[in-house]
């Protein structure tokens, strides 16, 4: 398999996972988007790194993989305490912070 | 050594304006005065050492260090004794001493730390006063300048809570304030044209310049710095301050305002003599503003009622006598009067002040009368100090007014003769006429109440029934001059009598021994024997017309010695002997007199022409013009753009994550999109 493949797939995904971000109606779902938008760009960067032969991709992903761990634990204490807030998990229930 | 002479009261002022509040007035006030000795002290022996050099070689030049060092300009801040400086020097501190002793007892019912201040004020005074009068550079003389001229504006303002007092201090520093601009043009001037500001420096180099025909730098340089002059020593058209700063307590008057400050003007001529006198067009527009101002302020003088008013203007015409004396050239008499002056002005302001003090503040001399029985010290000092300013024969005010009357007539400049004479006849009659009316015939009018004068005058709550208070019921509190005033009138009024006799012309066969000692400081440094070159061909062509000049003189003397009676033998008449020729004079000139009693509505003058546009203009323009148009209006301007702006850009911040979310991710893909496509 060529390294086009992969970025089709990567870019595939990095769609989907944009699309559920501004789609969705729920911020959990919202979240898991965002990890897939992550991991989408996470497949290139190994990509990447087989196709020019060294790790440095691959170290990368690791790190991305570790942010992406914390913003989750982050972002899912968030929705908790937003869901104790408003009984609701629907992103346009949270639009007093404006104006 | 020269720098102690300044630096003496500069230490008394800093120790009366930090610590003055808690220390008692007999501390402040004796420490002042005390400063002020010792500085005349160090004065006095350095003048002795500079009278034991030769003649051409006496000046001291010391510097202290270099102020300003910018490429080959550089100015140092030196003080210079010369014979000219010497003679200023020894008035300011010596006078200066008197008015501090005297003023321990004129101002002892202030509060202390009022005391305190008030000897600051004066303190600092004498400092920037020395400094003017030893700088040898325009620079530092400057510095002495705008100092002397900011402490006139604090000691008029002293009872700053009288809006007259605070007013009559603003007006004074404001009018000096235009000269002072025009002192520093004619600087400018005479740096663009010598590349120094060293006076002697400029004098060798104008020496060596021929005596300028038309109208040129030396001309403008010169008008510009008598314009400045005019604004410090209260010359038509900037002498309207003077008579209004009578308004400060009547120390500062005698000192400031008569015998000091005022004549730096004269004293400033005087030390470039030599770049005035290449300059004829100034020198004769000096001579004839001084010859004007002269003859206007004794007009005025002779209707005015306040005691101090009277004074002030007769400083102004006397201060005139000496600028016309500067304008013809004859240098050393305008100096020779300006210290006989010092004496007899200072005296007869301290001698008024005694009166004031007397009567609780009553200034007005119609209110007055028959003081001489029970200011007995005062009445005869004043008397003296009178006589001396009406030149009568013998006293100071005679040899000089007379030596700077037959100068200018010498000069050929018989038509400012004229005038002069006129002025001494003014002069002798309006002396006369506020001795008669203070001192002799009926009290007009009991002395005020203690708290009346305390509200007018701020002053005097401790009646010392000491002498005379026997008389009519009214003159109970009467009390004459205290002892430290008294000391001080007593050393004037003896300074009156004999301070004329360093100059007794030749013609009465004296050696006018004064301006043999200024001669050197009227000629130019650069050359070594000029000075004596001078002096010497002056003898010469003196020798020469010896005999006619005496006769002239003498018949001159005689004629000015004439004008003295006369003008007290004038006012004898109109005030002693039919005292109501005086009201129906004033009844049958009536538009003479009013315009007289009004100064010539120049105050009126000055208010429409030049206070009141300014205002408009200042109201109007600059301020609703400008300031609010223009300037608030860029401010706010600026202020409501953002203001508007922010208004419709908030409504982006919609709350929506969606928004949010996908404004940035558009963004994210303009910008990538800008550098995949570009």
């Amino acid at each position: 398999m060529s390294i086009g493949h992969y970025l089709v797939l990567s870019g595939l995904l990095f769609s989907i996972g944009a699309a559920g971000v501004f789609l969705r109606r729920n911020l959990i779902t919202l979240l898991l988007s965002v990890e897939i938008m992550l991991n989408a760009v996470n497949l290139s960067f190994v990509a990447f790194g087989r196709y020019n032969g060294d790790v440095t991709g691959q170290i990368i992903t690791f790190f991305v993989m570790t942010v992406a761990a914390a913003e989750a634990a982050v972002g899912l204490a968030l929705v908790i305490a937003l869901f104790r807030h408003r009984e609701s998990l629907n992103p346009d229930a949270f639009t007093s912070l404006k104006w | 050594m020269l720098a102690l002479i300044p630096l003496f009261p500069f230490a008394g002022f800093l120790v009366n304006s930090t610590m003055g509040k808690r220390l008692s007035k007999s501390v402040s006030g004796g420490l002042a005065s005390l400063v002020m000795l010792a500085s005349f002290a160090v004065a006095a022996v350095s003048v002795w050492q500079l009278a034991g050099m030769e003649p051409a070689q006496r000046a001291v030049e010391q510097t202290l260090y270099t102020w300003i060092a910018s490429g080959d300009f550089s100015v140092d801040v030196a003080f210079r004794l010369d014979p000219l400086s010497a003679v200023m020097l020894l008035v300011v501190t010596g006078i200066g001493s008197l008015i501090h002793i005297y003023s321990t007892a004129y101002m002892h019912d202030e509060v202390d730390s009022e005391f305190a201040r008030y000897f600051s004020y004066l303190n600092l005074f004498a400092a920037f006063m020395l400094v003017l009068v030893l700088g040898s550079s325009f620079p530092v003389m400057f510095i002495g300048w705008e100092g002397v001229g900011l402490c006139s504006y604090l000691l008029i303002g002293f009872w700053f809570k009288k809006k007259s007092a605070a007013d009559a201090g603003k007006k004074a520093f404001v009018v000096n304030r235009i000269g002072d601009y025009a002192f520093i043009l004619g600087m400018l001037a005479l740096f663009a044209q010598f590349g120094t500001l060293d006076i002697q420096a400029i004098a060798g180099r104008v020496a060596a310049m021929p005596v300028e025909a038309g109208f040129g730098i030396l001309s403008v340089s010169t008008l510009l710095l008598f314009i400045g002059a005019t604004g410090k020593s209260a010359q038509i058209p900037l002498y309207t301050w003077l008579p209004d700063a009578m308004e400060g307590p009547t120390p500062v008057s005698a000192l400031i305002h008569a015998a000091t400050m005022v004549t730096a003007g004269v004293y400033m001529i005087g030390r470039n003599a030599v770049l005035f006198s290449h300059a004829p067009e100034t020198m004769l527009i000096v001579a004839v503003i001084g010859a004007a101002t002269a003859l206007m302020a004794g007009t005025i003088g002779l209707v005015q009622n306040d005691i101090k008013r009277v004074l002030a203007y007769s400083t102004v015409s006397q201060l005139g006598l000496m600028f016309l004396a500067m304008g013809v050239g004859a240098f050393g008499a305008g100096i020779f009067h300006l210290y006989t002056h010092a004496f007899f002005k200072a005296l007869l302001f301290l001698g008024s002040g005694a009166v004031i003090h007397a009567l609780h503040g009553e200034q007005d001399i119609r209110n007055m009368g028959g003081l001489k029985q029970y200011l007995p010290i005062t009445y005869w000092t004043f008397v003296i100090g009178s006589l001396a300013l009406a030149g009568f024969p013998g006293l100071a005010g005679f040899f000089s007014k007379d030596e700077l009357l037959f100068e200018t007539f010498a000069e050929g400049h018989t038509f400012l003769w004229v005038i002069g004479a006129l002025t001494s006849l003014l002069t002798a009659t309006y002396m006369g006429r506020l001795v008669f009316l203070t001192f002799w015939g009926e009290r007009r009018h009991a002395a005020p109440a203690a708290g009346q004068a305390h509200a007018a005058h701020g002053a005097h709550d401790d009646h010392k029934h000491s002498t005379g208070g026997h008389g009519a019921p009214h003159s109970a509190h009467l009390h004459d001059a205290p002892p430290a005033m008294a000391f001080a009138l007593i050393v004037l009024a003896i300074g009156s009598v004999l301070a004329g006799y360093i100059g007794v012309p030749h013609a009465l066969g004296g050696h006018n021994q004064l301006a043999t000692w200024l001669a050197p400081s009227f000629s130019a440094p650069a050359v070594a024997g000029a000075a004596e070159a001078v002096a010497e061909a002056q003898a010469g062509a003196e020798g020469a017309e010896a005999a006619g000049e005496e006769a002239l003189e003498l018949t001159l003397m005689a004629v000015s010695s004439g004008i003295a009676v006369a003008g007290i033998a004038i006012a004898f008449f109109i005030w002693v002997m039919r005292k109501e020729l005086a009201a129906g004079l004033a009844a049958s000139f009536g538009p003479l007199y009013r315009l007289l009693l009004n100064k010539y509505y120049v105050d009126e003058l000055y208010d429409a022409s030049v206070v009141r546009p300014l205002g408009v203009v200042s109201r109007e323009g600059l301020w609703r013009g400008v300031d609010v148009g223009v300037i608030d209006g860029a401010v706010n301007g600026v202020g409501a753009i953002v203001d508007a702006g922010a208004a419709t850009l908030r409504r982006l911040q919609t709350g929506s994550i969606r928004a949010y979310a996908s404004s940035l991710f558009m963004g994210v893909v303009l910008v990538l999109g800008y550098y995949l496509w570009r």
